[in-house]
């Protein structure tokens, strides 16, 4: 296809395990090789300027995300899994699903939770650090960042406490799931029948608790606002998106203070930081790195035609760090910046409906640290988790001065 | 403090919410059509049919109308606006003073009447109301859903959009009253089924006729929307504004081609956006005093009207004060 061929080639496989460890060289690579770059392993167009993935998020009418926000195009090959109304559907049938979850996640309804989401993450943060002075060293993963998330989230949904331990490897298969066939894949593969029956055996009406966003989504089906059949989906995409993406931004967090000591003493000395420090942190890791859209029809961006039906991949990671859009030192981690406009939750129409949620996780748990902690180093290596989308840790080990 | 003093030519100057006249067309006998397009050529906020926008015009008025064009060209909008008998200045003004390529404010755009999903759409419009029901119309056909419209009108020469709903063929059905007298409503309704949605829009008693007559139906299958456009308070401007940051005790004039967000940053105050279009509700700020003239696509009308928080990105203020909890 002469039209891919006409912008510059990269031969780098972005889903290759040395790429995943540290997409950063070739996030480089991508944005100095110009605005729309061809990947010769997938045959596909990619963008890494911020521009034009701004741009192409924005454009749902020109890049669709009912095709899959994956490699696999919806078009010609059949998904997994029944599609997510959210964020694998187009308007018209987008709508109404995105209409009514954003209602029940927006910050005002999230009000009611903030209390107990603090308290939450002061009893979580005592329990960790115990009532110990002096230093004391932790894997940040399993003990806060993972922890955390699956503390509070699981029952705001409103499901039950048996079988949570289900959600991250769900949350980490699907997110693979939108990259190439490869071992991650592989290795997920044997459990996926079962997890996702898990998973869609907890969005029945039954199942969920009153009161919790679970319910909330069955009461909009009773409303008429969506049809009874979809409220499991939406239930599903709840599951799906609101957990793995949190813990890996939080873990993102951790590690960003961890290794920018300077900013743990300003955030200390203005808590009010919080909720600024988590979306730089987003902006800085981007926990989601990559999302797949497909042409519409032929498409004129960044100087070259994007053919129709092709999928194209946008590296909000690599967005995320432009400098034409962050400056020269896009690189830092720096709570003096203004991260709003990063795309790190997408934006448009698709952009992350539960990027709420997870701001005030970020500011309940970074909030109840900052209050004992005086300082956070790292303690050992951390170890990257590989995953097809995610840009995550394993392991976080951390050295923290109880104040 | 500094005076601020605005260059004339800054009327000419894109803000948070404005919008060019592009085109105006005569749709029927005291009806026409705006096409409003950003006037740096940009996409302009997505939408969703049943959604309205607040158009500021340049008298000063402010004015909801519903959005009745084609949500797949970013664009550009189109409304369609009556010309009232008894118009207190919104409709006359649009009818005889503005003109193609002026400004006017936007906001919004807010959808109280959004289209829920069902397989089944029984649309009835009276008059100016056909205007939320034709992209309606055009989803529904588009999801191949069974639906039909009953549209009715003084007479056929006072119906807007008719060649638009030709193409639709026998679904439609237009019944002007100097043609077939009032709308047979039992008729067209039917039975109530499970699988059917009602959608009305038009002046109060066709819309009180539809109450009558679906009675006996589940509340939520009938969806109505009253087309008379509601006032809202007067004062809306696009003017400057005394803006005071009580947490920082900072106090800052917001210009007219500038939005209170970044009146709020030249301060030193961060406030975290995302969209910076009124739609993602990241930048949510508590209203400590003065009234917000809100422009996001968030708040629902009775939201809008409690007046204690608002969206930075592109609301403003409707009177000369406005304080925030920053």
């Amino acid at each position: 296809m002469t039209t891919l061929l006409s912008a510059p080639t990269i031969d780098a496989d972005p889903f290759c395990d040395e790429v995943l460890a540290d997409p950063i060289p070739l996030q480089r690579a991508l944005r100095e090789a110009g605005p729309v770059v061809h990947l010769s392993t997938y045959d596909i167009l990619a963008f890494a300027r911020y521009e034009q993935v701004h741009a192409a998020l924005v454009d749902w009418q020109g890049f669709q995300s009912g095709a899959g926000v994956g490699l696999a195009n919806f078009r010609k090959e059949p998904p997994w899994r029944p599609p997510s109304l959210l964020l694998e559907a187009d308007p018209p049938r987008h709508d109404a699903p995105r209409r009514v979850l954003q209602k029940i996640l927006s910050p005002r309804a999230l009000r009611t939770l903030r209390e107990k989401w603090l308290a939450d993450a002061e009893a979580l943060v005592d329990e960790v650090l115990g009532d110990r002075s002096g230093t004391v060293e932790i894997d940040a993963v399993p003990e806060l960042t993972e922890s955390f998330p699956l503390r509070v989230f699981p029952d705001a949904v409103g499901i039950p406490a048996q079988g949570r331990e289900n959600l991250l490897p769900y949350g980490d298969h699907l997110f693979n799931s939108f990259g190439p066939h490869n071992h991650l894949i592989e290795a997920g593969e044997p459990r996926a029948g079962e997890l996702l029956a898990w998973t869609t055996a907890q969005c029945r009406r039954e199942v969920l608790a009153a009161g919790g966003f679970g319910a909330d989504i069955w009461a909009a089906a009773d409303r008429g606002d969506i049809l009874p059949e979809q409220a499991p989906l939406i239930v599903r995409s709840l599951l799906s998106a609101g957990v793995d993406t949190t813990v890996h931004g939080l873990s993102a967090l951790l590690h960003a203070f961890a290794t920018h000591p300077g900013q743990w003493a300003r955030l200390r000395a203005d808590p009010a930081l919080a909720r600024v420090a988590f979306d730089e942190a987003v902006r800085w890791e981007s926990p989601v790195q990559v999302f797949f859209r497909t042409a519409t029809r032929d498409i004129e961006i960044g100087g070259r035609t994007v053919p129709d039906g092709h999928k194209i991949l946008m590296f909000l990671g690599a967005a995320n760090r432009d400098e034409r859009r962050w400056g020269a030192g896009a690189d830092r981690f720096d709570l003096g910046r203004d991260p709003s406009g990063h795309v790190g939750f997408g934006m448009g129409i698709h952009q992350c409906v539960g990027q709420h949620v997870a701001r005030l996780e970020a500011e309940a748990l970074l909030t109840a640290l900052a209050r004992r902690v005086e300082h956070l180093e790292p303690a050992a290596p951390p170890r990257r988790h590989l995953n097809n989308t995610l840009r995550s840790w394993e392991s976080l080990p951390l050295r923290a001065r109880i104040a | 403090m500094t005076e601020v003093v605005h260059a004339k030519q800054s009327r000419e100057r894109a803000n948070a919410g404005t919008a060019r006249v592009a085109a105006i067309h005569t749709e029927a006998d005291g009806v026409v059509s705006l096409v409003l397009t950003d006037p740096a050529g940009g996409r302009l906020p997505d939408w969703a049919p049943g959604a309205h926008i607040d158009l500021v015009l340049p008298n000063g008025c402010t004015r909801q109308y519903s959005l009745c064009g084609d949500r797949w060209d970013a664009r550009s909008y189109r409304v369609g606006v009556l010309r009232e008998p008894a118009s207190r200045g919104g409709s006359a003004y649009v009818h005889e003073t503005l003109r193609e390529g002026e400004l006017v404010g936007l906001g919004g755009p807010r959808n109280n009447f959004p289209l829920v999903p069902a397989r089944r759409y029984l649309f009835v419009a009276g008059g100016i109301g056909i205007t939320p029901l034709l992209p309606m119309i055009a989803q529904a056909d588009l999801l191949e859903a069974d639906w039909s419209l009953l549209y009715g009108g003084r007479t056929r020469k006072s119906m807007a959009f008719l060649d638009e709903l030709a193409r639709y063929g026998e679904r439609v059905r237009i019944a002007p009253q100097d043609e077939v007298g009032l709308l047979d409503l039992p008729r067209f309704l039917g039975e109530p089924r499970e699988d059917t949605k009602v959608y009305a829009c038009g002046p109060g008693p066709l819309l009180d006729a539809i109450a009558v007559t679906t009675s006996g139906w589940p509340r939520q299958a009938v969806r109505t929307e009253r087309f008379t456009a509601r006032d809202r308070a007067a004062g809306v401007r696009d003017t400057s504004f005394e803006l005071t940051l009580a947490r920082s005790g900072r106090t800052v004039v917001v210009g007219p081609d500038q939005t209170v967000l970044e009146a709020v940053a030249s301060t030193g105050v961060d406030v975290l956006s995302s969209c910076r279009q009124g739609t993602c509700g990241t930048c949510e700020t508590t209203v400590l005093a003065g009234r917000p003239d809100h422009r996001d696509s968030i708040l629902d009308d009775d939201e809008q009207q409690a007046g204690d928080c608002m969206f930075p990105c592109v609301s403003r203020a409707l009177g000369d004060r406005l304080v925030l909890d920053l």
